[in-house]
């Protein structure tokens, strides 16, 4: 809920349900033949099928009942009234949320932070894990690797009390630097322009080293005969990582694009929200932080539901859309 | 491969182009290293170092006053409770759930299983949002109770597919369908078969759920209103984010006071921290067979 899973896990999730569907379809034959296996299967199998039941009323309960609670959004709710029994008022909350003067800046700073985020964010774990695959020190490979995944280890409320004590205006190890090569101090949580670089390469420094373990697995699966064959036609370190290196962590490396420009409405409330003060508001409110301080802080639920969904049509649409365009030209996809 | 490459002398461009990986590898170390140090380093200082910005590296006129001020604190020592009870009883819950469903679904003979699959998948490229989720377990009465944090997000899909991936790739048909013929029912096959042979897995699904556990404020903040059962992460956020510190240490005058909380600050993010990052190096490989279950195999 909390959108606190990375994007690179997702890309894994994925390749790995693209495995399973190739599997699917090969055995659908077999599996779905007839009514009558699946009652041989049934009374057979009766305690795995028992088993399931409190799994599947989880996700009913707590992800299917919220999926037609969403009608609140067309609806005006009342607590008395109940989510059903409140009265329609059609898309109102929706024109509300395109008329309101946050609309624009909501939409501008989400889309800034996430193509910055996209920008910086995706090629540096592809170089970290390009640079690691040519080292042959075992020791140092492996030195570098338990060091950069650290971070991804820190929790939320850490890593944003981590910055803001970098960060501080007077004794922060940041400013105290700059003040030591004569530059004045920086309050730069208190400055909306700082906001982005702040959130992005604080997200880098705490996320690549993490996710260059996808790039490095793909690295790992390249033909050895093609490094054979790059060496035989005196390639050098460089012409090798082009046409050798970068085409094996392509497919990888589209997947997390995919991933990445499908999630690019859905930043995460979780570090937003603890990052933002008045002063960096203006480019530091996004989408999941309003809908938690109108809908939970203001109680004003239908709103926020109304603007929570817009949210969610948006990001699949865009899944959907990158996909698709994906699948014609890379000819990789998701599904 | 490797002992024969080292047979062929490398042309100098290569040599100068790897001294530059080696050189690219060695900043991003430091980068990342750095603030790991620096802040190990002012929590170990005194408090009158830190608030001078004399550390920079390592630690100035070692004390252990910062921890001795952390472990006084009796809201720190409260959360810290509460989130090992919220780890352990909610990995507990999580893995169970997990396996119950991923093991079923990894097996050829369970009917409906990709319908079933899509179900579950299709959850997390759509949801109700913030408000609808948190109007049920509004409805459910878990409001502020300790429930609120171990069941609704108690099941993550992608740790589903990993578990279940697991179980296609390496345990075989022919065992389940030997066992079957020799009467054995689906239930003891699980515990006295299953559950031995998906130890690796199990230690996979349970570091990851304890650390999105140990790490999570999300739910706490949403759900939780009395204190007492807030879990580390939100006394966390009082204390360093909103800078509530000062009204917990009793330390005489004002500035002395206001040094403590910030020395306080630093050795509270490494006890905070710690569990995790010490055992952390042990565990990496898991973490990592983890996320690259199923593809290596795929």
């Amino acid at each position: 809920m909390g959108k606190s899973q990375r994007t690179s896990f997702w890309g894994v999730v994925f390749l790995e349900t693209a495995v399973i569907k190739k599997r699917v379809v090969k055995t659908k034959g077999k599996a779905s033949y007839h009514w009558q296996s699946a009652k041989k299967s049934l009374k057979r199998h009766w305690q795995l099928y028992l088993l399931v039941i409190p799994v599947v009323l989880y996700f009913l309960i707590f992800k299917y009942v919220p999926l037609a609670n969403a009608v609140l959004a067309f609806k005006n709710y009342n607590v008395i009234q109940g989510i059903w029994g409140s009265p329609w008022v059609g898309t109102k909350y929706f024109e509300m949320f395109f008329h309101n003067p946050s609309f624009v800046p909501l939409i501008k700073n989400t889309l800034s932070i996430s193509l910055f985020q996209l920008a910086v964010g995706f090629p540096i774990p592809i170089l970290l894990a390009l640079g690691l695959n040519e080292i042959k020190s075992a020791r140092f490979k492996r030195t570098v690797q338990l060091v950069t995944y650290a971070p991804y280890f820190i929790s939320t409320v850490v890593m944003v009390s981590i910055i803001m004590l970098f960060l501080a205006p007077r004794l922060g190890i940041i400013n105290t630097i700059l003040n030591a090569v004569g530059i004045d101090s920086i309050n730069f949580l208190g400055d909306s322009s700082w906001f982005r670089s702040i959130y992005v390469f604080s997200d880098v420094w705490q996320t690549a080293g993490y996710s260059a373990v996808i790039y490095l697995a793909a690295l790992a699966g390249v033909d050895p005969s093609l490094y054979e064959a790059a060496k035989v036609d005196g390639a050098s370190r460089f012409q090798k990582i082009i046409n050798v290196d970068l085409p094996g962590l392509m497919p990888a490396a589209v997947i997390i694009l995919i991933l990445s420009v499908g999630n690019i409405m859905a930043i995460g409330f979780e570090k937003m929200y603890l990052l933002q003060n008045p002063l960096n508001l203006s480019t530091s409110e996004i989408i999941s932080t309003y809908v938690y301080k109108i809908g939970l802080l203001n109680a004003n639920y239908s709103f926020a539901t109304a603007v929570g969904l817009f949210n969610s049509v948006v990001n699949l649409t865009l899944l959907l859309v990158v996909n698709t365009v994906s699948k014609r030209v890379f000819r990789t996809s998701l599904w | 491969m490797i002992a024969e490459k080292k047979t062929i002398r490398e042309s100098l461009g290569d040599r100068i182009f790897l001294g530059m990986i080696y050189l690219f590898l060695t900043i991003i170390l430091l980068l990342v290293l750095y603030p790991l140090v620096y802040i190990l380093s002012s929590s170990l200082s005194s408090p009158e170092a830190v608030s001078a910005g004399r550390v920079w590296l390592w630690p100035m006129d070692i004390t252990l006053d910062g921890y001795k001020t952390v472990f006084k604190n009796e809201q720190v020592l409260h959360g810290y409770a509460n989130s090992l009870f919220y780890t352990v009883i909610g990995t507990l819950i999580s893995v169970t759930l997990t396996i119950m469903i991923a093991y079923p679904l990894s097996k050829k003979t369970f009917y409906g299983r990709s319908p079933m699959m899509m179900f579950i998948t299709f959850t997390m490229l759509f949801s109700g949002g913030l408000i609808p989720t948190y109007l049920v377990v509004k409805s459910l009465g878990m409001i502020d109770t300790r429930w609120a944090l171990l069941i609704p997000n108690a099941i993550w899909v992608w740790q589903v597919i990993i578990a279940r991936t697991f179980f296609q790739s390496s345990i075989p048909d022919e065992l389940g369908e030997a066992a079957e013929i020799d009467g054995c029912s689906d239930w003891r096959f699980i515990f006295s078969v299953i559950i031995p042979l998906a130890k690796p897995i199990i230690a996979v699904l349970s570091l990851m759920y304890a650390v999105g556990q140990w790490n999570a404020y999300f739910d706490a903040l949403i759900y939780l209103k009395t204190q007492s059962l807030y879990p580390l992460q939100l006394i966390l956020r009082s204390i360093l984010v909103l800078n509530n510190g000062a009204a917990t240490v009793d330390a005489g005058e004002m500035v002395k006071r206001q040094q403590m909380v910030e020395l306080m600050k630093y050795s509270l993010i490494v006890v905070a921290s710690l569990p995790v990052l010490i055992i952390y190096p042990f565990v990496q490989r898991f973490f990592v067979q983890g996320m690259l279950i199923g593809s290596v195999k795929g």
